[in-house]
């Protein structure tokens, strides 16, 4: 259930954290269509959408120092305390996590470019719903951070197991394709890093929900979060 | 790098640790199941914490929440009207404070008390030290001024005053007026010394001087200080009490209080959202 808080004594102050809240819900925004568009344009071989998505990574990286600034500036002249406090301190870090999510949706478009000159392998069906499960996580951790839910916060971070099976999946496909063909070795390794980018990316939304739970309730999610990434442990062997 | 890192670790968990103490103390003032009336209106209803020793506890709430009226009843100052009780217990030494039979003379100077406006009297400020010390001990000149230089130096005021001390207190400036009521407080060598808002009259700079003469007095006293400026409160207090409408409505470590409270009225005053 999101927190109902009564009002600031001091308007000014109280459009100043809605302003703050408004700007991380326009990052959050940006940044999830910027993973949704490089998935499409990998999936599509779409490379002008792909370079869309590498020109409007520095939207994000200006909302970051925005939000950086503002916050700075909230904290100077504002000293706020209890769950002002963490809000802004949350805003923060959000802030930079989403940033890092921008990165990596911009790595894959430059990626998807590269992968569309090879030929094709196999279906893309994993990147697709590993995709829209890391949008769909993105979007609520950061629905639960403008609405202060912590309950929604709590369910994004044990969402991500899910993300990781995938993601597991795709890796054992790729390597046996690399390994049937050396000619796919280019695209498939492009692959790997693309599907790489997207667990991380599952993993950032993670921790924006950590950061919102602490945030909204004040006190920290246990330390083992749920985890299904196997594929550091992960061997293909030859065929006999 | 690793042994670079804990050492700027170390070092900052050293500064945190010395800055506050949370480290669980005894009690040197508990109050227990404390009701006060100012005639038929209860001003404090059931309040029971302590003063740990030599910890700060900051006391903070709305006017009128009863956080002044709880500093008056700790060293018996409402006893001076009539019409006003308390019931219930306040222990020192597992002595209740609050009995008839406790003599009060002697009670205050075991438990001092600085006032929101500096109140010097209108003498030198030797005799402003002097004449408290001479209800109750029986000094040699030279004790005497030994005792005078010692309160003033922990009052971190003898640089300023000790050219001086034959001169009226009326002359120092408010800043130094009121470290000279506190070096006034703890010459009679008191446990607990009561601050209400002992910094409202002052300038920011004078301000930062008695909050930082608060932490070094909090080495050999038991402080409690009740001050409506929160950032005080949390530059100062190793615990700070939340009162509403004369009710203890939280007591936690300063910051957990300042971080993330427990109860929604606490949070609500803190963040500015009461009304």
């Amino acid at each position: 259930m999101p927190i109902e808080q009564s009002e600031h004594i001091s308007r000014s102050f109280e459009e100043q954290l809605k302003k703050l809240r408004e700007m991380v819900a326009r990052m959050g925004g940006l940044a999830e269509r910027q993973v949704a568009d490089a998935a499409y344009a990998l999936i599509r071989r779409d490379t002008e959408l792909a370079a869309e998505v590498i020109g409007r990574d520095g939207e994000i990286d200006q909302l970051e120092r925005d939000i950086e600034s503002f916050s700075v500036r909230l904290l100077a002249l504002r000293q706020p305390m209890a769950s002002d406090l963490r809000f802004v301190i949350a805003a923060m870090k959000v802030s930079n996590a989403i940033e890092r999510i921008g990165d990596y949706a911009r790595n894959c478009a430059k990626r998807a470019v590269v992968i569309s000159q090879q030929p094709q392998i196999g279906g893309f069906q994993g990147f697709q719903y590993m995709s829209q499960l890391v949008q769909q996580n993105l979007k609520e951790a950061i629905d639960s951070l403008v609405n202060q839910d912590a309950a929604a916060a709590e369910r994004v971070w044990a969402a991500d197991a899910s993300v990781d099976e995938v993601y597991n999946g795709i890796f054992r496909e790729l390597l046996t394709h690399m390994m049937e063909d050396a000619r796919n070795i280019t695209a498939a390794t492009h692959l790997l890093f693309v599907a790489k980018n997207y667990e991380r990316i599952g993993d950032h939304a993670t921790n924006i929900a950590e950061t919102v739970f602490y945030a909204v309730r004040g006190g920290a999610l246990p330390e083992e979060r749920p985890k299904g990434d196997t594929s550091p442990f992960a061997v293909v062997r030859p065929p006999v | 790098m690793a042994s670079a890192t804990t050492r700027i670790d170390t070092a900052a968990a050293a500064a945190a640790q010395a800055h506050r103490s949370t480290a669980p103390a005894e009690a040197r003032l508990e109050v227990r199941n404390l009701d006060f009336y100012y005639g038929a209106n209860k001003a404090l209803k059931n309040i029971n914490f302590s003063l740990p020793s030599r910890r700060v506890t900051g006391m903070i709430g709305p006017s009128g929440c009863g956080k002044s009226t709880l500093l008056r009843v700790l060293n018996r100052m409402y006893s001076l009207y009539p019409g006003q009780r308390a019931t219930g217990e306040v222990l020192m030494d597992g002595q209740n404070i609050l009995d008839d039979s406790i003599d009060i003379n002697a009670l205050r100077s075991r438990i001092g008390m600085v006032f929101q406006k500096p109140t010097p009297f209108p003498m030198t400020i030797y005799e402003n030290i002097a004449f408290g010390i001479r209800l109750h001990e029986k000094l040699s000149k030279t004790e005497m001024d030994e005792r005078v230089e010692w309160a003033l130096t922990r009052a971190a005021l003898w640089g300023e005053a000790k050219d001086r001390l034959n001169t009226s207190a009326m002359g120092l400036s408010g800043g130094q007026q009121q470290r000279l009521c506190i070096a006034r407080t703890i010459a009679v060598r008191p446990e607990v010394i009561l601050l209400d808002e002992p910094t409202s009259a002052l300038d920011p700079i004078s301000t930062l001087r008695i909050e930082e003469l608060i932490d070094e007095l909090k080495r050999d006293f038991t402080i409690a200080i009740v001050t409506h400026n929160m950032q005080q409160a949390a530059r100062c207090a190793d615990q700070v009490a939340f009162f509403y409408l004369g009710e203890l409505v939280e007591i936690a470590p300063a910051e957990d209080m300042f971080t993330a409270p427990k109860q929604p009225r606490t949070q609500d005053y803190i963040t500015g959202r009461f009304g």
